[in-house]
This record gives C-alpha cells, sequence and structure tokens, in this order.
C-alpha cells in the first residue's frame, strides 16, 4: 500500500528539496525507514542515536497523532498521509 | 566554502522582538519568524540551495510559552502551535524560516538545551533581557552534524527585497 509522508519545511534540504515522498508501507515506522533509507541525511534528525523517534519530532497519520495511535507501530493504509511536524522548544541554561 | 548566512529583518520587527521579551520578563517570549529565503525565488539555481541563503524576516507570528511549568528558563512551541504559523506563513505567500525566543538575565547564546532541541535550517533569533531590558539580539542555525550553532548575521533593512 502506498502512503505519502509530507516533509517539515527544515529537514527538505536533506531530501533533495522534496515536500513529500510516496513509499510503500504497512507502517509508520516502515514508512519513515523508507524515508531514512532514501534520503540518509534526515535521519539523526528524526531519530536519536538509540534509534528513537526524537521528542520534538511529532508525526501524524492523517490528522491523527501517532503518540495517541500505536505509535510507530500505527498501521497504514493505501492513501494515508503522514505528517512529521517540528515542535520547538529552547531557552536558557 | 562555507559562507555565514546572513538573516535580514527591518528595525521595526526587531524592535518588536525586543519589545515581546520585555513583556513576558521574567518569562521567555516565543514566536515564529515568517519570511523568505533568496534562494527560493523563482529562477535561481536549485543546486546552490541551500547554501549560504540569504534570508529575510517579513513578518513576526507571536506565541504563547507553553511551558507554564518553568516558563523563566524554557520555551516551548507545540506542533499544534507550528501548524498555525506555518498556515499563517503560507496565507502570506511566505514560509515559517525560524523562531525567536528571549534569555531572561541571561546572555544571547544558545544553550545546550537549546541545541539539543533545535531543528536544522531555521534561524533561531535569541534576545537577552536584563532586569527587564532588552539587550543583545543574535541569530544562530544548527549545524548538520547537530553538534553545534554557528552564528547568523543580523543586518537591519529598511525595505523588504522582492
Ligand atoms: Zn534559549
Amino acid at each position: 500500500m502506498t502512503v505519502k509522508v509530507m516533509i517539515p519545511t527544515p529537514l527538505r534540504p536533506y531530501a533533495g528539496k522534496r515536500a513529500s515522498a510516496e513509499f510503500q508501507a504497512a507502517t509508520v515506522g516502515e514508512a519513515l525507514g523508507h524515508l531514512t533509507k532514501e534520503f540518509a541525511e534526515l535521519r539523526k534528525h528524526l531519530f536519536t542515536e538509540e534509534g528513537k523517534l526524537r521528542s520534538f519530532v511529532n508525526v501524524y497519520v492523517n490528522d491523527e497523532d501517532i503518540r495517541y495511535l500505536a505509535k510507530e507501530n500505527t498501521p497504514t493504509k493505501d492513501g494515508d498521509t503522514i505528517s512529521i511536524v517540528p515542535s520547538i522548544a529552547g531557552g536558557v541554561s | 566554502m562555507a559562507v555565514e548566512p546572513t538573516l535580514w529583518i527591518s528595525g521595526q520587527l526587531a524592535e518588536k522582538i525586543r519589545a515581546h521579551g520585555a513583556e513576558t520578563y521574567p518569562h521567555e517570549c516565543c514566536g515564529a519568524l515568517l519570511g523568505r529565503d533568496a534562494g527560493e525565488v523563482a529562477g535561481s539555481d536549485p543546486t546552490k540551495y541551500p547554501v549560504a541563503p540569504e534570508r529575510e524576516i517579513l513578518a513576526l507570528y507571536p506565541l504563547v510559552n507553553r511551558r507554564d511549568d518553568s516558563p523563566r528558563n524554557r520555551f516551548s512551541v507545540t506542533s499544534e502551535d507550528v501548524m498555525a504559523a506555518e498556515k499563517a506563513a503560507r496565507e502570506s505567500g511566505m514560509d515559517v524560516v525560524g523562531w525567536y525566543h528571549s534569555h531572561p538575565d541571561h546572555p544571547a547564546r544558545p544553550s545546550q538545551f537549546d541545541r539539543d532541541h533545535a531543528w536544522p535550517w531555521y534561524s533561531y533569533i535569541i534576545v537577552s533581557v536584563q532586569n527587564g531590558a532588552p539587550q543583545e539580539m543574535t541569530s544562530w542555525r544548527l549545524n548538520d552534524d547537530r553538534q553545534e550553532f554557528s552564528p547568523e548575521g543580523i543586518e537591519i533593512r529598511h525595505r523588504a527585497a522582492v
């Protein structure tokens, strides 16, 4: 099944300037795996060294946050859109 | 060869960022920087993107700091706020090209926490606010290896380039 992954603006320079990419994937994790295989430089911005999604990386399947679904095991179906949306944090000390 | 990127901003918008920092003191302020990259102008050579782009800030999208628990030394922008800022930018033919926040009673230098949570490509403007008065303003971009920020020059421009 084909899913579309939306790439956020700050990561497009690492994805051949593309705003989206399509992959065959049965889960969110599989789709992100294909994405970071095709565009290897994306990987360190999305995942920690331990291979976990970074805290400020939010992933939605259609309009649903995968944190409230099955996280990276969330199943996908044909035509789904997976969106990677930043959250922003910082501060002193 | 790497060239230090330059951020253009009008004096009026720069003043607005300072004023936001003073207004929320001793808490941190935050907001989105809306604008354009010179590298994205139609007809420019895409192979040069994103090397040494010149970026212009054309509007601000001030946000509410979501960190109610420690607003003096942290700021947080939720993904919903990010989507709202992106929508506002698109409606004006712009992009969210970065974020600003204040450092109450601390210098305008990115912290380890800033670096650990930063995205590449975005410009991160920091304004230092000492005893309620805005001071130095700096801008930074995360390096590709995520190990460090590089300083980005801020140039005050009176008029937007087309
Ligand atoms: Zn900071």
